[in-house]
């Protein structure tokens, strides 16, 4: 355990465990309401954050907040108005973020593509003391809103529709709901880089509903994945001398690789135990239909 | 006449540049039974879902309760049961966690105490779904999955249900169990209105009905009888299907 001597390690292990934490916590919303590639399409829009930073010489993690914040809106926008455009329209939003993100950064007199590498694919090592400070007010806020609100949060991903007639303020929500994404966005940046954020926020989810039936289970267990896996890759990046962002990453989709294997037989099992149950119940030889076919047989 | 419940006058909607809705009235005294009849196309989603805000109108009035839509906020008087197709996350979640939603109307800040819980069982038991509040509803049958639903609605103890296609693809046992939970509710002075394809198992239950063409109310009065093949014994069309405008847009990656 020598590597907790370092501060280095000491800032880097909690801005993995504080990622770890909120990556999972708030993608299992966009998970259930689909939109798990919404926090690869904030990266994107980060990126223009971090270049913009580096120009105007303010905090990157800061600037990257603000802009990812305003992506994240525009893009709840889009989703309201646009309809039918809406997907091209987004694709724009995420291309243009990516754009501005390079272009900024070289026009900037301390930037260099060096400096985006950092940002894209993350670089724990470097995170500094301002930095851990801003991580951990921002996973607080994190935290915050997808603990307390989880209700309210999961009523509205599991049926906007219905959600509306609770009296919820589904569009509050729904806006809450981006704006919580796009600061876990910058919270997981210099641990797994903008490029791979997404990844945190899908895959534990992801796997853990391998094993799971039910949301609140489905929600501690990605977060256990995310935890364990931020500092499992953090511990052998310190080691191997390998890129804490990617081995992070390959961790997560191993556990889902690991959950997957274990949960195929039980599936199978527990369709077998399913079957046995409904042939007692019915009849296993077909009889002949009294008229017409039941409505039953309706697949939907 | 006893006082109105829902009422839409005038109402009119556009979906994109066709117009789906084109100035209906509807009433809905407290206690009836009312059914909104109609083909594939006619407006009877929409015009529901504008009742709950969920559809935009060009104009009219619509009123819940004697209060304008706008200004509405007792949604726990309100039970509703979409279209099963509308009601699928992409995240494992039980029965109870999904029926646990519906009593959110009358949680304050969200949180669920003692009396909600059991409010909550309640309306499992009402749908005979209570042996099964841990299961993932993932597992569930189509029919038992609208049973799920109808509970969620009653977990609120609603003095209105709003029902879009409640037997839409809903197994015999099923619909049973919902003819029954429907009646028990009426019978405790529940007013109802419910989207219909076709009167079928809760043809004794209806009031009223309202039959929609085109966006105009063409029929409001004693529920139509039955015709020829229609009329047979068992005989059950199931169109799970909306026109293509009214399905819910949310179907892409990040729509």
């Amino acid at each position: 355990m020598d590597f907790l001597d370092y501060a280095f390690m000491q800032r880097a292990l909690l801005a993995a465990v504080l990622v770890g934490i909120t990556a999972p916590a708030v993608g299992i919303y966009l998970v259930q309401r689909r939109q798990a590639l919404m926090g690869d399409g904030i990266g994107h829009v980060a990126m223009t954050g971090v270049g913009l930073g580096f120009l105007l010489t303010w905090s990157p993690v800061w600037m990257a907040t603000l802009v990812s914040v305003l992506g994240a809106v525009l893009m709840e926008l889009i989703r309201w108005y646009g309809k039918t455009r809406g997907d091209i329209a987004l694709a724009m939003l995420f291309y243009g973020g990516m754009a501005g993100g390079v272009m900024f950064i070289n026009l900037a007199p301390t930037g260099s593509n060096a400096n985006l590498t950092s940002y894209l694919f993350g670089s724990l090592s470097t995170v500094s003391q301002s930095d851990v400070t801003a991580i951990c007010v921002l996973a607080a806020f994190v935290v915050l809103v997808t603990l307390g609100l989880r209700r309210q949060l999961f009523a509205v991903s599991q049926d906007e529709e219905f959600a509306r007639v609770t009296g919820l303020p589904v569009r509050v929500l729904n806006l809450l709901t981006a704006v919580t994404a796009a600061v876990t966005v910058t919270v997981a940046m210099r641990v797994v880089g903008l490029l791979l954020v997404s990844a945190l926020m899908v895959v534990p989810v992801a796997a853990a509903q391998q094993i799971t039936r039910s949301f609140a289970a489905t929600f501690a267990i990605a977060v256990a994945i995310g935890v364990s896996v931020t500092i499992g890759g953090t511990v052998t990046s310190y080691y191997q001398d390998v890129p804490p962002g990617a081995t992070i990453v390959l961790l997560t989709i191993g556990a889902f690789i690991v959950l997957t294997a274990i949960a195929a037989p039980l599936a199978r099992r527990r369709a077998r135990a399913a079957a046995v149950s409904d042939a007692t119940a019915d009849p296993a030889e077909c009889a002949i239909p009294g008229s017409r076919a039941a409505a039953d047989e309706v697949g939907v | 006449m006893t006082e109105p419940v829902v009422s839409l006058r005038g109402v009119r909607a556009d979906l994109g540049s066709r117009p789906v809705l084109r100035g209906i009235d509807l009433t809905v005294h407290r206690g009836e039974v009312v059914a909104l009849l109609g083909a594939n196309g006619s407006g009877k989603s929409t015009a529901v879902r504008s009742i709950i805000g969920q559809v935009q109108t060009g104009a009219g009035a619509i009123e819940l309760f004697g209060t304008d839509r706008g200004r509405f906020r007792d949604w726990h008087r309100v039970g509703y049961v979409p279209q099963r197709t509308t009601a699928a996350g992409g995240v494992p979640a039980t029965v109870t966690e999904v029926v646990s939603s519906g009593r959110l109307s009358r949680a304050r800040f969200g949180v669920l105490r003692k009396a909600d819980h059991a409010a909550v069982r309640r309306a499992l038991d009402l749908v005979g779904m209570a042996d099964r509040a841990k299961d993932s509803v993932d597992a569930l049958s189509g029919g038992q999955h609208q049973r799920v639903l109808i509970a969620r609605a009653l977990a609120s103890e609603p003095e209105l249900l709003i029902m879009d296609e409640p037997m839409a693809g809903v197994d015999l046992a099923s619909q049973e169990v919902l003819a029954h939970t429907l009646t028990e509710q009426v019978s405790q002075g529940t007013t109802v209105l419910l989207v219909l394809h076709e009167l079928g198992p809760l043809e004794p239950l209806i009031d009223r009905a309202v039959v929609l063409r085109d966006g105009c109310v063409v029929h409001d009065g004693p529920p139509p009888k039955a015709v020829g093949q229609h009329a047979l014994p068992g005989h059950d069309h199931v169109h799970p299907h909306a026109p293509a405008g009214a399905e819910p847009i949310r179907t892409g990656l990040l729509s």
